[in-house]
């Protein structure tokens, strides 16, 4: 599904990603992992190719991302701040996005789902954090695309749109589609995520199932697996 | 946002060409006069109006890239809304009242197109510029600083180091080095082309007389043409450049 060699990104001084390398396959939830800093966005970014990476091929269903945007037809992308512009009615930005990737019914089903009604003739600057979050996560998920990117999707989102969101994720994957979630809401990650990759210091420290993490680092709860990671690398 | 700016210019030359024209009861000298503040304004107004442009919809744009478009069509696409709706207000908004003042049946009606013609490559050179700047700037005060600086540097104090080295080095033959100075800012070069439109050119005296004899030939107004046409390529080919390898 999507495999990244060698992957190198530095900005200015501060090198993000040395040498990450992850093969995800197709269908079931990743999780990617790791302390602020540690390169999640940017590997994120990376496979959008919306950072251009220093060294390291990245492929999408075998196509090499490189000066190709044709690819992108296959991913849906949930951004970590919803940045609209800000003169833009949420219909006008809803009918815009249908209009550049092809038609599509779902989005009235999920504005039901997020009882996004009211809302849908206000412009998108004077929406609030979890409104313009709900926008946002109706754009993704609108697509029918076999792989999901979602980068901090549970921001800002009150209870019962997280429950939504929950339902959601695992009716996707049990349409066979390959999600890849960032998240820093442990128990959200422990109880969505299939497989988890964990980012640190621009290299993956980790890469297995929830329970393995916790047999490697002798922990009982993934919470404080997590922590014991961190501690012995920090200490 | 950007449309409602462009209907305020256009309305500002509309404007600006209905005043001029009762000011001067004549066509060509209301030319004259249009010509001092386009090569003045329309350079200001699209440097301002590109790095604006270009700051305000950087969130529009970072949507679009997770989007399967090309990198260079959104820049390239964003580049072409600006500088054509500027162009569009500016040709619409002098066209309208010289038009209906009677144009056609005028002789300045070259003059005037000429006119609207630099005006045009004006437009498309300092928004390209502009989005240049904006692209190379993370920054929006120092990016707005830079293009204010361009504008100033091309407008005016490119002027003014021209003619300083044109007095300090009197001594020698001076002709092609002006030529070539000339050639080398798009402003002066518009101005000059205007200007020897006009045959007002006998106020510039000796130099005058040389380009006269440049500019005044089809081969000098093609080189003149060729070299406002770089000055639009030249920019929108760093902007695609750029592009493909900024991070976002």
């Amino acid at each position: 599904m999507v495999s990244i060699q060698n992957l190198h990104k530095k900005f200015g001084k501060n090198q993000v990603l040395s040498g990450v390398d992850l093969s995800i396959k197709e269908g079931g939830i990743f999780a990617v992992l790791g302390p602020n800093g540690s390169g999640k966005t940017t590997l994120i970014k990376s496979i959008l190719g919306m950072v251009i990476p220093d060294k390291g091929t990245i492929t999408v269903h075998d196509q090499n991302i490189k000066n190709n945007s044709d690819y992108r037809y296959n991913i849906d992308y949930l951004p970590q701040i919803a940045n609209f512009p800000s003169n833009l009615k949420v219909k006008e930005l809803i009918k815009m996005i249908k209009d550049l990737r092809g038609k599509t019914n779902e989005d009235e089903r999920l504005i039901d789902l997020f009882k996004l009604n009211p809302f849908l003739d206000k412009k998108l600057g004077t929406l609030s954090g979890g409104t313009k979050q709900k926008v946002n996560l109706i754009l993704t998920f609108m697509f029918n695309s076999p792989l999901i990117i979602l980068d901090e999707p549970t921001s800002g989102l009150d209870p019962i749109s997280m429950i939504r969101l929950k339902d959601l994720i695992q009716a996707e994957k049990a349409k066979g589609k390959t999600i890849l979630i960032t998240s820093h809401i442990m128990s959200f990650v422990e109880e969505v995520s299939d497989e988890i990759v964990f980012l640190l210091e621009g290299k993956i420290y980790f890469k297995g199932t929830v329970s393995e993490l916790k047999t490697k680092t002798n922990q009982p709860d993934f919470e404080h697996a997590i922590a014991s990671i961190l501690t012995d690398n920090h200490a | 946002m950007r449309s409602r700016w462009s209907y305020v210019y256009f309305a500002f030359y509309l404007l600006l060409g209905i005043v001029l024209l009762f000011l001067n009861n004549d066509l060509s000298k209301a030319v004259i006069t249009l010509m001092n503040v386009i090569i003045v304004l329309v350079p200001l107004i699209g440097t301002i109006f590109g790095v604006m442009y270009y700051y305000n919809s950087k969130e529009f744009t970072e949507l679009l890239l997770a989007q399967p478009i090309k990198r260079s069509s959104i820049f390239l696409g964003q580049y072409l809304g600006v500088a054509l709706s500027l162009s569009m207000s500016l040709i619409l908004g002098l066209g309208l009242p010289f038009i209906f003042y009677g144009l056609f049946k005028s002789n300045a009606i070259w003059d005037f197109s000429l006119l609207l013609i630099t005006g045009t490559f004006l437009t498309l050179i300092f928004t390209a510029l502009a989005f240049n700047i904006a692209l190379s700037n993370e920054n929006k005060i120092k990016g707005f600083g830079y293009a204010i600086l361009l504008w100033l540097f091309l407008g005016i104090i490119y002027d003014g180091i021209f003619l300083m080295s044109l007095i300090i080095f009197e001594d020698y033959p001076l002709d092609k080095i002006s030529l070539i100075g000339t050639m080398l800012n798009p402003i002066d070069l518009s101005r000059t082309l205007i200007l020897l439109k006009l045959d007002i050119s006998a106020l510039l005296g000796y130099t005058g007389a040389v380009f006269k004899q440049f500019f005044g030939t089809s081969f000098g107004i093609i080189i003149s043409f060729l070299a406002l046409s770089l000055w639009v390529i030249l920019p929108i080919l760093r902007i695609v450049f750029k592009a493909k390898k900024k991070d976002f």
